[in-house]
């Protein structure tokens, strides 16, 4: 099928062009923040404060590759998918895909980014038009994106997406509320592959599921990339099925990204405090390794991210804070764990309990 | 009051070979003290509801039983009747369009006889439940020292400068700090976290001998989810009482459970001591769930979901209502039972367990 796919390609400029030529990655963030105003007022506004939502993320998502974000609720990961996707604009930081800017793209340039970055959302219910069939909901692009699918190959085009994602080509007149909610997440992940995208941006895209459901669409989003080469930045809070599917992981408190390595460097040997406590509170589902696993109870709550601590912003709930986690930012980078740490005293700590023996 | 000989029903209270192996030693709080008498008891529940369009069959005939310190888990997927199951219990289903049959006996006293003003007067002192979403639960016009107050004025006559005192010690007790300087504010000055524990405070105000946890950390993070379930624990082994917990999470049942009851569709499929059902699971839709979770340890291969989804429970699928997503259903041949029109009854396949399952031998036995 996806030889069936047209790619058009209007325009490469210098950056796309030195892009190609270079092997670097699909996408890269470095720096970015989003800073949301405060106001106060009704008629006279007046700016109160930011709330710092992303302050200062890096990242970067390579060609074929699936890029996990955990994180819970409030630490800035849909945020980042916003800017992703282009629905919001960034404060400050640069977003490069294939070598370009996107916040200084415009007009052509910034609608082809916006077919090529493709997202697929938490909420089944919410994300389909109730009022559309299954059919038009996955050739909605189409009618910005004319060029994608010739007008008259569509409804042959749309049922070999339905059929790709494992839905009944006949479905596609049937409307939103006759799915169940892990068809209707196959319908949001064909509207997706409608437009051909590189990469995809999954907002927690199983954690409405069911287990038994939740399974499957993650065996299809294997598959698709297998086939299809696509590349995933895949934000959940579920650590279990983040490590399962990704390849680098990022994990992120407060706007910032504390940790960032393989799956294994993160989940195996984790090295930032928050890490260890979110992988140790994890409820294990075999009773071989119940109550092997060193949990770490944190106290309190997330600081609000409109007033960050200074210094390092886990410092207010870690155990291991000193005066010099008040006054210094631990920069994101290798403490000889052999991946990056934003912790003045990253140190590798196995917390996640394996049937080879118990935590240490 | 009437107690039951132990296993007369369906999910029947400790099971031979009573006390769990306990692998992660001495890791997991106390054992389960193991009293001969269950506390409650849920014999042949059926709820269906009867509105306009198909009657739905949201629970066809459950059983269980809780006994004093013990920890019951209900596992299942959405739309498989575990919290309807629950607020049959709690006798807050609206009758019509509920329909309610069979038994709750709550110390012997079936409650779904008994009067209103009788039932009222266990729901509180006997059986307590917390609900998943703290927000929508608390009343938002309310402070929450009020709300948790209300529990010993309606049923203890308490004055409301009595009550509001109690209501300071009980957010204490479930570990709010700063509960006197908070105890005159209103929920959503809390976070999911301490709304969770308002919700538990509340519940425990009288100090239930049994308290449904209604999937309690479902809508908190990881890391707050480890603290309320730490509580909830700590809570039990304080109080004795007998805790039913609703949940589709396999790993919290696994971590806070002693016994599991799998349900699907309606029905209890599975029951037994949590780690004999987790290692080795006597239904196929047990193992499909075990299957279709990913590890934490370990990256793994490729998952085995289970294939379809969950049937609606106003068209339960004859015979047995797993039968067309699972592996294993045969049509009958040689007079063997036929698991698209014979219904599996819950039957013991090893001692102190049981499954819903035509085939469950040759699951268990290779």
């Amino acid at each position: 099928m996806a030889d069936a796919q047209t790619r058009p390609e209007r325009r490469t400029s210098e950056a796309r062009r030195r892009w190609e030529s270079s092997g670097d990655a699909l996408l890269e963030i470095r720096g970015l923040q989003k800073h949301f105003p405060l106001q106060q007022g009704i008629v006279f506004k007046k700016t109160v404060g930011h709330v710092r939502a992303v302050d200062g993320v890096d990242l970067t998502v390579g060609r074929a590759e699936t890029v996990g974000l955990v994180g819970e609720s409030g630490c800035g990961k849909s945020t980042v998918s916003k800017l992703l996707v282009a629905l919001e604009r960034p404060t400050s930081g640069e977003i490069l895909y294939k070598g370009e800017d996107v916040s200084h793209m415009r007009g052509g340039a910034l609608k082809d980014y916006r077919r090529e970055v493709q997202m697929i959302f938490q909420d089944p219910y919410s994300s389909l038009n109730p009022r559309m069939t299954a059919g038009d909901i996955v050739a909605e692009g189409w009618s910005v994106h004319t060029d994608i699918a010739p007008r008259k190959g569509r409804d042959r085009r749309i049922r070999e997406l339905l059929d790709r994602v494992g839905l009944n080509a006949d479905y596609a007149n049937r409307y939103p509320h006759q799915f169940s909610g892990g068809q209707r997440q196959r319908i949001g992940i064909a509207r997706a592959l409608a437009m051909s995208p590189e990469l995809i941006v999954c907002d927690e895209p199983v954690s409405a599921l069911d287990v038994s459901v939740q399974a499957q669409v993650m065996n299809l989003l294997e598959d698709l990339q297998k086939d299809l080469g696509l590349s995933y930045l895949f934000i959940a809070h579920d650590l279990s099925v983040v490590r399962h599917i990704s390849h680098r992981v990022n994990v992120m408190y407060l706007g910032r990204i504390v940790e960032t390595g393989t799956d294994g460097d993160v989940y195996g040997h984790p090295s930032h405090p928050y890490t260890q406590a979110l992988l140790s509170s994890v409820p294990v589902h075999e009773p071989a390794l119940r109550g092997q696993s060193d949990r770490i109870l944190l106290t309190g709550d997330v600081p609000s991210p409109a007033n960050p601590p200074s210094g390092c912003r886990f410092r207010t709930r870690c155990w291991k804070a000193q005066d010099v986690c008040a006054e210094q930012d631990p920069e994101l980078r290798d403490r000889g764990q052999g991946h990056p740490s934003a912790c003045h005293f990253a140190e590798d700590h196995q917390v996640v309990p394996t049937t080879e023996g118990a935590v240490g | 009051m009437t107690p039951s000989p132990s296993g007369s029903h369906a999910a029947g209270t400790a099971p031979a070979g009573g006390g769990r192996p306990a692998p992660g030693a001495g890791a997991r709080g106390t054992a389960t003290p193991r009293t001969g008498t269950p506390l409650l008891e849920v014999d042949d529940l059926h709820v269906e509801f009867r509105s306009r369009g198909p009657v739905v069959n949201a629970v066809r005939g459950v059983s269980y039983s809780i006994a004093p310190g013990e920890t019951m888990a209900i596992l299942g997927e959405s739309g498989c009747g575990k919290s309807v199951s629950a607020q049959a219990i709690m006798g807050i289903l609206d009758a019509p369009p509920a329909v309610i049959t069979g038994s709750i006996r709550f110390e012997g006293r079936d409650m779904l006889t008994m009067g209103a003003e009788e039932q009222r007067k266990i729901r509180g002192p006997g059986v307590a439940m917390i609900f998943q979403d703290a927000l929508s639960a608390l009343n938002p016009v309310y402070s929450v020292g009020y709300q948790i107050g209300e529990m010993f004025r309606a049923h203890r006559g308490a004055s409301k400068k009595e009550a509001r005192e109690r209501a300071v010690e009980l957010m204490d007790r479930v570990r709010i700090p700063a509960a006197r300087q908070r105890v005159d504010d209103y929920p959503h000055q809390f976070s999911g976290g301490m709304r969770q524990r308002v919700m538990i405070a509340m519940a425990l105000a009288l100090d239930p001998k049994v308290l449904i946890a209604d999937e309690p950390t479902t809508a908190l993070d990881v890391t707050v989810q480890a603290q309320v379930m730490d509580l909830l624990k700590d809570l039990q082994r304080d109080t004795g009482m007998g805790l039913i917990l609703i949940t589709h999470d396999l790993g919290v049942v696994n971590e806070v459970a002693d016994r599991v009851a799998v349900m699907y569709a309606g029905r209890v499929v599975e029951t037994g001591s949590v780690d004999e059902v987790f290692t080795r699971p006597g239904h196929p839709y047990t193992r499909g769930l075990m299957s279709s979770i990913p590890l934490l340890a370990d990256k793994g291969g490729r998952l085995h979901p289970i294939v379809g989804s969950p049937p609606s429970l106003a068209a339960i699928p004859p015979g047995c209502s797993f039968h067309p997503r699972c592996p294993m259903a045969r049509r009958g041949e040689g007079g063997r039972p036929d698991c698209t029109s014979d219904v599996p009854s819950l039957r013991e396949v090893v001692v102190g367990r049981r499954a819903a399952c035509h085939y469950s031998e040759e699951l268990l036995h290779g």
